[in-house]
C-alpha cells in the first residue's frame, strides 16, 4: 500500500502535508518501535509454517507425552520446556508458541481484510455522497444514521450462527472459511459509516478549493478529479483512520472466537485458546497469559502507531504542538 | 427550538421503525424455522404445523410485523380459546424455548444490566474525566505521562482478557473477592455491590480509557480559547477559571459521547456479563444465540436499538439546547 500511498503524494512536490508527517513519524520513538513491533507480528505470521519447522514445533500434533493423566501440561509453568518454548495446551498438548504463529495469521489477516473492505466501501460512498449531493448524499448519509442505530456487536454474535449456515448453503466452503466470510462481511456492512462520513466532509469543503475548481475549469471528469484531485488529499486522514481501526477489528475476532461465535477449533485463534484458558485457570495460568498478552502486545503496537500517525497527519494536532 | 425538537423526535420515531423492520426481515430470513425450534428433535410434524399457525409464522412477513408491532401497545394472545397464552402489553413476542414472554424475560434481565452499566458509567466518568483533567493541568509532567500510558493501555485491553486477569489476581490468587454471583439490589445491597465490583472496574478501566484522552485533549484546546485568555486578564483565580469556564466547555461534547457510550452498554455488556456469569440482557442473548431462540433475539436486538436510538436524540437535543449554531441545521 505504501507504494500506491507514495505515488498519490507526489502529485504536490516538496514539502507535501504527507512527506511532512512521514518524517514526523519518524521522529516520534513510540510510533517507530511500534512499527517494528507490528513488522514482528507480520513476519512471524507470514513465515509461520518455515518459523515452526525450524523451531521443531507443531501447532496441531497432539502431543500426548506433554500432558499428565489428568489432561493438564506435565512440568512447571504449564509444561514450558525446550520442546515446547511456550508450553502446551490443557487437554491435547498442542504447542502453544505454534498455535500463537499461526493465530497471527487469523488475527491479521481479519484485520487487514476487514480494515481494507470497510475503508474501500466507506471511501467510496464518502466521496460519492459529497461529490453528487442532493439526494444522493441524503440516501447515503440516512443509511448511514439507520446502521449507527443498530447494536452491531449484539447483532454481530445473534447472527453467526444462522448466517454462516446461509453462506454454506450458497456455496461459500463450509467451516471456517464461512465463518471468516460472515466476519468481513458484517464488519464491512456496520464499519463502513465513520470512515464515509469523514471522507464525505472532506469532499464538501475540498470540491469548494480553487484547484478543484480550476481542474473543473479545464473540463476535467469525475475520474480524474477522483484520482487526481481528492484522493491525494484524502490519505492522511484515511491512513490515519484505517491505523486506528485496525487494532479494534483484530480484538473484535479475538472476542468473537472467545464468545464461540467466531472462528472455531482446531483453528488456531488467539480469542479461542483464550475462550479455552478459562476452564484451566487454577491449573495453568499461563494458558491464559501468554496468548492474552500476545493478543495485548499486538493491539498496543497497532494503537501506538495509529496515535502517531494521527498526531502527525492531523492538522488539529498542529496546534496542540505548539 | 420546540421546532427542533419535534423534528428530532419524529426522525428518531421514523428511525426505529425503519430498525425494527430491518431486523424483523433480518431475523425472519435466516434459514432456521422458528416453527420447527419450538419444539425438541423428535417432534411430531402436526405439533411443528400447529405451533406455526399459534404463533402466525405462516403468515405473510409484512403482517407478521404488524401484529409484533401492535402487540407492543395492546399485548398479544397465541392461539385459540382454552390452549391460549397471553402475554400482555408491552409485548415483545413469546420464546417458545423457555416457555415465557419476551417481555417479563427482559424485564427481569434488564435490572442487573441497569446496574452493572451505572456503576462502570459513574466509574468511568470519574476516572476519565479525573485522569484527564490532571493530565492537561501538569502537561509534560510525570501526571501527563501515567495518564497517557493508562489511556493507552486500557484502549488496547481486550475487555474479556482484562476481566479474567481480574478474576485470576483477585479471586483465585488471592482471594480477596469471591466470585461474583449477582443479587439483587433490594435483597442484599451488600452483596449486590460485591458481585458487580469487578465487573464495574473492568468496564470503566477499559472505557476510561477513551475519556482520559477526550478529556485531555478538549481541556487543551478549550485553553486556547479567548475567553479563556480574557479570564486570565481579568484576573480569575486559576481554580475559578478551569472548573467554571474550561471545564464547563470542555466536557459537553464529552457528556454527550458518555450518553452514548451507556446506552450502547445498556443493550447489554455480552462480554462482561459473560465472563462474571451475570444474568444480564447480554446473557440472555448469548444463551438465545445458543438455543437458537429467535424470539429472545428480535426482542433485545429491538430493545438496544431503542435505547441507542433514545440516546442519540436525547444527545442531539441537548447539544441543540446548548448550542444555537447546532438547531440551524
Amino acid at each position: 500500500m505504501s507504494e500506491a500511498v507514495a505515488s498519490g503524494a507526489a502529485v504536490s512536490e516538496g514539502l507535501s502535508p504527507f512527506r511532512l508527517g512521514l518524517a514526523r513519524v519518524r521522529g516520534n520513538r513510540g510510533a517507530v518501535i511500534a512499527f517494528w513491533v507490528v513488522m514482528f507480528y507480520v513476519f512471524v505470521a507470514a513465515f509461520a509454517p518455515v518459523l515452526v519447522r525450524i523451531l521443531n514445533i507443531d501447532p496441531y500434533a497432539l502431543d500426548r507425552e506433554a500432558i499428565n493423566d489428568f489432561g493438564l501440561p506435565a512440568g512447571p509453568m504449564g509444561g514450558i520446556s525446550w520442546d515446547h518454548p511456550f508450553g502446551v495446551e490443557p487437554g491435547t498438548g498442542r504447542d502453544i508458541l505454534g498455535r500463537l504463529m499461526y493465530g497471527a495469521r487469523i488475527s491479521l489477516l481479519v484485520g487487514a481484510i476487514g480494515t481494507f473492505l470497510t475503508t474501500v466501501v466507506g471511501v467510496t460512498l464518502g466521496i460519492v455522497a459529497g461529490l453528487r449531493r442532493g439526494f444522493v448524499d441524503a440516501l447515503i448519509s440516512r443509511l448511514g444514521d439507520v446502521t449507527l442505530a443498530f447494536p452491531s456487536l449484539l447483532l454481530i454474535i445473534a447472527l453467526a450462527n444462522p448466517m454462516t449456515q446461509r453462506l454454506e448453503s450458497w456455496g461459500v466452503p463450509a467451516g471456517n472459511t464461512a465463518r471468516i466470510t460472515y466476519i468481513m462481511t458484517v464488519l464491512t456492512l456496520f464499519g463502513w459509516v465513520y470512515m464515509a462520513r469523514l471522507v464525505r466532509g472532506q469532499v464538501l469543503s475540498l470540491r469548494e478549493r480553487e484547484f478543484v475548481e480550476a481542474a473543473r475549469s479545464f473540463g476535467a471528469g469525475t475520474g480524474h478529479l477522483v484520482f487526481k484531485q481528492l484522493l491525494p488529499n484524502l490519505w492522511p486522514q484515511i491512513i490515519v483512520f484505517v491505523s486506528l481501526s485496525l487494532p479494534g477489528y483484530v480484538a473484535l475476532e479475538a472476542t468473537l472466537s472467545f464468545l464461540g461465535v467466531g472462528l472455531l477449533a482446531p483453528a488456531a485463534s488467539w480469542g479461542i485458546m483464550l475462550g479455552d484458558s478459562v476452564r484451566y485457570y487454577r491449573a495453568a495460568p499461563t494458558y491464559l497469559f501468554i496468548p492474552g498478552v500476545t493478543l495485548m502486545v499486538l493491539v498496543l503496537a497497532f494503537n501506538l502507531l495509529g496515535d502517531g500517525l494521527r498526531d502527525a497527519f492531523d492538522p488539529r494536532s498542529d496546534r496542540q504542538q505548539l | 427550538m420546540i421546532y427542533f425538537v419535534l423534528r428530532r423526535s419524529i426522525f428518531a420515531v421514523v428511525l426505529l421503525l425503519i430498525v425494527s423492520a430491518f431486523t424483523f426481515v433480518i431475523f425472519s430470513a435466516l434459514p432456521s424455522d422458528p416453527a420447527a425450534l419450538t419444539c425438541g428433535k423428535n417432534c411430531r410434524p402436526e405439533v411443528i404445523e400447529s405451533n406455526r399457525e399459534r404463533l402466525g409464522y405462516d403468515r405473510p412477513l409484512i403482517e407478521q410485523y404488524g401484529s409484533y408491532m401492535k402487540g407492543i401497545f395492546t399485548g398479544r394472545t397465541y392461539g385459540e380459546e382454552g390452549s391460549s397464552i397471553h402475554c400482555p402489553a408491552p409485548s415483545l413476542g413469546y420464546s417458545y424455548d423457555r416457555h415465557e414472554c419476551v417481555t417479563s424475560l427482559i424485564a427481569s434481565t434488564l435490572p442487573v444490566t441497569a446496574s452493572i452499566a451505572l456503576g462502570a458509567f459513574v466509574l468511568w466518568m470519574g476516572i476519565g474525566v479525573g485522569l484527564g483533567t490532571l493530565a492537561a493541568l501538569k502537561r509534560g509532567k510525570w501526571q501527563d505521562r501515567v495518564a497517557t500510558a493508562f489511556s493507552v493501555i486500557g484502549v488496547s485491553l481486550p475487555t474479556f482478557f482484562l476481566g479474567l486477569i481480574f478474576i485470576m489476581v483477585f479471586v483465585i490468587w488471592t482471594g480477596i473477592l469471591p466470585f461474583p454471583r449477582y443479587v439483587g439490589l433490594t435483597e442484599n445491597p451488600f452483596d449486590w455491590f460485591m458481585a458487580l465490583l469487578l465487573p464495574w472496574f473492568v468496564l470503566a478501566i477499559i472505557s476510561a480509557a477513551t475519556y482520559v484522552r477526550m478529556t485531555r485533549n478538549g481541556i487543551l484546546e478549550v485553553m486556547n480559547e479567548e475567553f479563556v485568555r480574557l479570564g486570565i486578564a481579568k484576573g480569575l483565580s486559576r481554580r475559578r477559571l478551569i472548573v467554571t469556564y474550561v471545564l464547563r466547555a470542555a466536557l459537553v461534547p464529552i457528556v454527550t459521547i458518555a450518553g452514548l457510550d451507556f446506552a450502547f452498554l445498556l443493550g447489554g455488556a455480552l462480554v462482561t456479563e459473560s465472563i462474571f456469569n451475570l444474568p444480564g440482557l447480554g446473557k440472555l442473548t448469548l444463551a438465545a444465540v445458543v438455543n437458537s431462540d429467535l424470539p429472545i433475539l428480535v426482542a433485545t436486538t429491538m430493545v438496544a436499538a431503542v435505547f441507542i436510538v433514545v440516546a442519540n436524540t436525547v444527545v442531539d437535543i441537548l447539544y441543540g439546547y446548548l448550542d444555537p449554531r447546532v438547531r440551524a441545521k
